[in-house]
């Protein structure tokens, strides 16, 4: 790719990764109707003038549902990645800091995290405290957790080569002091653009996940479970898995682009 | 019928935008001839070099004409310009690991050139790859087709890259910096090299360097470049002899005398080394058996007087490195110990190790490494202020940091900038700020000119002389370069594989040198007296 498409890229990125996370805070005050209001008579509307995206098969507007589903799915997402800043980047600086035994064993515990699928932790989880949003949360975040601490150990490691850090220690700071004074503050902009890629990922998750019924629950609107209510329509509504899945792909291709611009950014 | 010369550059000029990077530079090399292409960092040499080989940038502009064999290349289509780089003309760069290929047997790496630019059959091109791995002196008993870059050092990933350059038998090799990252004795044995494969092969040879000591013990004719233009030249025989004032800086650069006369001090010492051993644990040979220790210092002693300026010399892995950071208590030591001002260093603890490092500072090799990128200068130099147990106010702090930019040659308002902002030896110059800052008795310096230009570099020197002299300052300064070390120190210490084998004053080590590893540096040094 050229610079100039990437910066293009960049661009549309963050309008569109903007634009939801406008729509999702929005909907936390506002919706053109409630979300979760049935209205049987006017079921299965095509797009009109008063549903613009139309209803479905309970006459629930489907643009609140958008809204309200991207409210939800940003919640998700964002504590998620939250989850594994605050647990996987303490780790992995401490892992970067102390080298050795102490590096090896915080590395396999995540390495032992990173392998299981996060499918299976989320079963788990619904299985020990039942369906809904914080276990999707939960799940989504251990999930997050060794892949912000590889990321971490790595960029740390790489800047602890550096001579400001042997210069810090001439200056008497300890390891836990340089690694929060010196290496956390060079390496934002590499977890900026992680955190953005694992934004997406939380996206996805977060659909998938209530897709096959263990993510959020009703009455609470996800894009995940709007698709799975769309699969038993293909007959009657094939346009209905239209609005939640191109809410997905919008919404992680914007984020995907945003953090591919980001990280060429970086790299200038 | 005179030959033709090999290579006739003729009123070329570059520039990039509306700035002229190159102006007129006219000049030839015959075949077999060295030309030493000099100047300081910024100069042009290495867009010359480029420019040669048409690599420019996509937005510069070039006239004038280059001709190799009687051929303007300046009428060849880029295929035809690809088809010439590597095969008549090839070229070095300064930096041996980023030229090489990380995945590929360096073999594979020589071959690929061969298969690139002539139609030959793999085993065949293999073959040419073996002989010129052997004629760079990388033999075939030691399996070097086979081997990684990795598993090289730098002089042997130059010599690789030299490989590259030659496997098809150019008639012209240029070489940008090609000894610049390699140590003394690497680099005489590179230098070598190149002088011999130019006359086996008859190829000219175009050599780029900043350092007037190299450039006069291998060329035959030098070229001193300024600005992007010709000032001065000649044959290397008359280098003495250059008028142009910016050609007698480079040369009294390059000269380094000694700064003052050497200082023998003998009032108690600031800092006393005894017995220091460092060991690192090799990669063990089975799960059952305690690794094997690899003693990288053994045994060394040394000690500082108050105000005396010590070197340390030794190659890369001569062990000096440990050596520095035991001493400055950043590793633990195997045995030994480390006195600072009559006081256990090495084994302080706590608030003593705080106070104790106030007294002792550093200065590390890397301008560009040696500083966060996000730090201010002021809060940079007063960083070692945490070793104070009552540090001074913001206001204090701003006027002492202040004070010490000024005492090496920067001015006060600097503090407000950033690192990325500064120059390399602009860099040397905060680094050396943030290690007066606690005014310490004694500060040491790891290869801290190494990658500075030459210029630059002995405006550092001269530096480090005056405020050696005024604040009474010992210095424990630690490098490959003699000629570094010659000029700064009044005794010296040579290490080899991890022990000192000679130490004395300075004067008496460089004039006559006892053991056979000094006499063996000290030849491998390019210099040149003074006339």
């Amino acid at each position: 790719m050229t610079a100039r498409t990437v910066r293009g890229g960049f661009v549309l990125g963050a309008a569109s990764t903007v634009t939801f996370i406008g729509m999702a805070l929005l909907a936390r005050f506002w919706t053109p109707y409630d979300p979760g209001a049935l209205d049987i008579v006017h079921k299965l509307q095509a797009p009109g003038w008063h549903h613009w995206f139309g209803t479905d098969q309970l006459g629930r507007d489907v643009l609140s549902m958008i809204m309200a589903g991207a409210s939800n799915s940003v919640a998700v997402a964002l504590l998620s990645v939250v989850i594994g800043l605050v647990v996987g980047v303490p780790s992995g600086l401490f892992a970067a800091a102390r080298g050795g035994a102490i590096d090896e064993v915080i590395m396999r515990a995540n390495d032992l995290i990173f392998a299981f699928p996060a499918l299976l932790l989320a079963i788990l989880i619904t299985a020990v405290f039942g369906p809904g949003s914080v276990n999707a949360i939960i799940a989504i975040g251990i999930f997050n957790i060794p892949v912000f601490a590889r990321v971490t150990r790595g960029g740390g490691l790489a800047l602890w080569t550096r001579d400001y850090t042997l210069a810090a220690r001439m200056a008497g700071k300890g390891s836990l002091r340089i690694s929060f004074e010196h290496i956390l503050p060079n390496l934002v902009g590499l977890l900026v653009v992680q955190g953005t890629i694992q934004f997406s990922l939380g996206v996805i998750a977060e659909a998938g996940l209530a897709y096959v019924g263990l993510g959020a629950q009703p009455p609470t609107p996800s894009w995940g479970r709007m698709l799975n209510d769309a699969q038993t329509l293909t007959a009657l509504a094939p346009s209905a898995a239209l609005y939640p899945g191109f809410a997905v792909l919008l919404f992680v291709l914007g984020l995907n682009l945003l953090g591919d611009g980001l990280r060429s950014r970086r790299e200038q | 019928m005179t030959p033709q010369p090999l290579l006739v550059v003729d009123s070329l000029s570059v520039s990039i935008g509306d700035i002229r990077i190159l102006n007129d530079l006219s000049f030839q090399v015959d075949r077999g001839e060295i030309l030493g292409l000099v100047g300081a960092s910024g100069s042009g040499k290495s867009m010359t070099a480029l420019a040669i080989m048409r690599l420019l940038p996509a937005r510069a502009r070039l006239s004038g004409t280059v001709r190799l064999h009687g051929e303007a290349l300046g009428t060849k289509s880029e295929a035809q310009l690809q088809d010439i780089r590597g095969r008549d003309i090839g070229m070095v760069f300064q930096e041996p690991m980023t030229a090489l290929n990380p995945l590929m047997r360096i073999g594979d790496q020589v071959a690929e050139t061969v298969r690139l630019h002539v139609a030959v059959s793999r085993s065949r091109a293999n073959a040419m790859a073996r002989e010129a791995l052997d004629s760079v002196g990388l033999k075939e008993d030691h399996a070097a087709f086979d081997r990684y870059p990795h598993e090289l050092s730098g002089g042997q990933r130059q010599r690789v890259a030299i490989a590259i350059a030659i496997v098809l038998r150019p008639a012209l090799l240029i070489a940008d910096e090609p000894t610049t990252a390699l140590d003394a004795g690497t680099q005489a044995q590179v230098l070598v090299l190149l002088r011999e494969l130019v006359r086996e092969l008859g190829m000219g040879l175009i050599l780029v360097s900043h350092d007037l000591a190299v450039i006069a013990e291998v060329t035959h004719r030098i070229v001193v470049m300024q600005e992007g233009a010709i000032v001065d030249g000649g044959t290397a025989e008359a280098i003495q002899h250059l008028r142009h004032p910016y050609a007698k800086a480079l040369l009294a650069a390059a000269e380094l005398p000694p700064k003052r006369p050497a200082l023998l001090e003998r009032a108690a010492p600031v800092l006393e080394v005894r017995g220091i051993v460092r060991e690192y644990p090799r990669k063990r040979r089975s799960f059952w058996h305690a690794p094997p220790k690899f003693r990288a210092v053994d045994d060394v002693s040394l000690t500082i007087h108050p105000g005396e300026n010590v070197g340390l010399i030794g190659e890369s892995g001569s062990g000096k490195s440990s050596l520095l950071r035991a001493i400055l208590a950043l590793e633990r030591a195997q045995a030994g110990e480390v006195r600072l001002l009559g006081e256990a260093f090495s084994t302080a603890q706590g608030a003593t190790l705080r106070r104790l490092r106030r007294s002792i500072q550093a200065v590390f090799q890397d301008p560009y490494g040696s500083f966060d990128p996000q730090w201010s200068v002021e809060r940079l130099v007063a960083e070692p202020y945490y070793l104070m147990d009552a540090p001074p106010s913001a206001g204090e702090r701003r006027r002492r940091v202040a004070a010490v930019l000024e005492q090496v040659g920067l001015a006060p308002a600097d503090r407000l900038r950033y690192p990325h902002e500064f120059s390399g030896g602009q860099r040397q110059r905060i680094a050396i700020a943030r290690a007066l800052i606690t005014e310490p008795a004694v500060i040491a310096f790891d290869e801290a000119v190494s990658a500075l230009d030459v210029l630059v570099r002995a405006q550092i020197l001269d530096l480090l002389s005056e405020l050696s002299s005024r604040l009474k300052l010992a210095y424990l300064f630690v490098s490959h370069d003699l000629n570094v070390v010659r000029a700064i120190a009044d005794r010296v210490y040579v290490m080899q594989q991890g022990r000192i084998v000679e130490h004395g004053p300075a004067v008496s080590v460089f004039a006559s040198p006892q053991h056979e590893y000094t006499r063996a540096l000290i030849a491998a040094t390019p210099h040149f007296q003074a006339a």
